[in-house]
């Protein structure tokens, strides 16, 4: 960090976070300040104890491979009165479809209808629409149904930085014997329950 | 009507089947088919009555309880596939429906998860920022603000109080042509734009008709800069001044 070498780069990152639109990856901060991204991401992890421990008003989130400034969830009630914005609130519909498809993307609409038994359209469309899920693909099978899986915004809306910071699906395995042998889950998906990683 | 439920509140029959799990306290590992049947169908009946519209979704799983139950009815035949597994009858469905109190859990886990605009806010971008850069995030319009951007139109261009018989009328065709061929030269059009030079109501509407129209046809999209922010009309890519509307594409003129 030649021209830099007099200014404390922790600061400037701070500096860089704050005027950022959206999480900021390390490797973009690593650019700026003309360091390698592992030294950029101690410091940012650095920065996210030191705001943690400071017990300050925002928190750095990691955030979609990224790091973003962010307020506390325990202050939000003054947020919304100082942005005068009521909660909303998400339709059980759309949690549930999202939730099919985050777990067990790539997904296609048939899967998402067999496993809600009700028909998603409406909801897959508004969710296409509101950009948090998106379509992957066409299967290979007969008709090429449209794929569906998260997108980017799906991991800002709910500040995960990847999708094994999902969390944990709850399992069945207090299953009796004689019926956990009718239950045959593909294996990716096992993988998926099986993977979740803490965030 | 023997049971008192909420039937808008049923997302689907897995969703009515579960909830009458949960309200008989039976073990949704050996649910009691003929029960639960009785009382499923029970509440379709409560919602025929009442003139709804039962899905067909709910009828197919009427149908598939039925099923179960007439196979938990009958005999086994021992000497028939002696070696396939000898599945409960009532194993697919139980483990749909495991599978979709699995997701309305993970729904829920979802929902409690710090969300941004809920929860959890960033800075808003400061006011400099508000140029005309390509970064700004847009987001598509929602129906409330055009109709309240509609009704500040009409507002401004409150109807004249003088009488003029005026029979050069501008038809919504010719509107969208107008339009498109803005789009043609320039990407983008304020909305406010679109109504440059335009005097009276009747214009108004004809010009907010052939948005409508626009957006419709999915010739054109309809954008604003955050909530509140000024609404602007997008040519959809590949619009070009190729584009033209024929009055008989509409349903008036």
């Amino acid at each position: 960090m030649s021209p830099l070498v007099t200014a404390d780069p922790k600061a400037i990152i701070e500096g860089l976070l704050l005027v950022a639109d959206g999480p900021v990856r390390p490797v973009h901060i690593a650019e700026v300040l003309e360091v390698e991204p592992a030294q950029a991401l101690a410091l940012l992890q650095e920065l996210q104890a030191e705001y943690d421990s400071a017990g300050r008003g925002f928190a750095l989130h990691s955030v979609d491979g990224g790091f973003q400034l962010r307020t506390r969830p325990e202050h939000a009630e003054w947020l919304r009165r100082f942005r005068k914005s009521r909660p909303f609130r998400f339709s059980r519909a759309a949690l549930e479809t999202l939730a099919i498809v985050a777990y067990r993307q790539p997904v296609t609409r048939a899967e998402i209808d067999y496993l809600r038994g009700v028909d998603s359209g409406g909801v897959v469309r508004t969710l296409l629409d509101k950009r948090l899920i998106r379509i992957l693909g066409k299967k290979d099978v007969p008709g090429k149904p449209l794929i569906y899986g998260t997108s980017r915004e799906f991991l800002e809306l709910f500040g995960l930085q990847d999708l094994t910071g999902l969390p944990t699906l709850k399992e069945f395995n207090d299953l009796p014997p004689d019926m956990l042998s009718a239950m045959d889950l593909p294996p990716e998906e096992q993988k998926i329950l099986e993977d979740p990683s803490p965030s | 009507m023997p049971y008192q439920i909420d039937l808008d509140s049923f997302k689907g029959p897995l969703d009515l089947l579960l909830h009458l799990i949960r309200k008989n306290e039976m073990d949704i590992y050996d649910i009691p088919i003929a029960e639960i049947t009785a009382q499923y169908l029970a509440t379709i009946e409560a919602m025929k009555s009442l003139n709804l519209d039962v899905a067909g979704e709910f009828l197919v799983m009427a149908a598939t309880l039925l099923h179960i139950k007439s196979r938990l009815l009958l005999p086994r035949d021992s000497e028939e596939a002696p070696e396939e597994l000898e599945l409960d009858p009532r194993a697919e469905l139980v483990q749909r429906l495991l599978e979709y109190q699995k997701y309305i859990d993970a729904a829920v886990s979802l929902d409690a998860l710090p969300v941004l605009g809920r929860d959890v806010f960033v800075r808003s971008n400061a006011a400099l920022e508000e140029d005309e850069s390509e970064e700004a995030e847009w987001e598509p319009v929602g129906l409330f603000e055009l109709v309240a951007a509609f009704r500040d139109l009409v507002q401004d261009n409150a109807e004249e109080s003088f009488h003029e018989v005026d029979r050069e009328r501008l038809s919504v065709t010719d509107r969208i042509n107008q339009i498109l061929a803005a789009l043609a030269d320039r990407s983008s059009l304020a909305f406010g734009e679109l109504l440059a030079g335009v005097v009276s109501r009747s214009e108004v509407v004809v010009t907010f008709l052939a948005m409508l129209e626009l957006v419709k046809m999915r010739l054109a999209r309809l954008m604003q800069n955050g909530r509140g922010g000024p609404i602007w009309l997008y040519a959809v890519e590949g619009v070009g001044d190729s584009c033209q509307v024929q009055d008989e594409s509409l349903g008036y003129c």
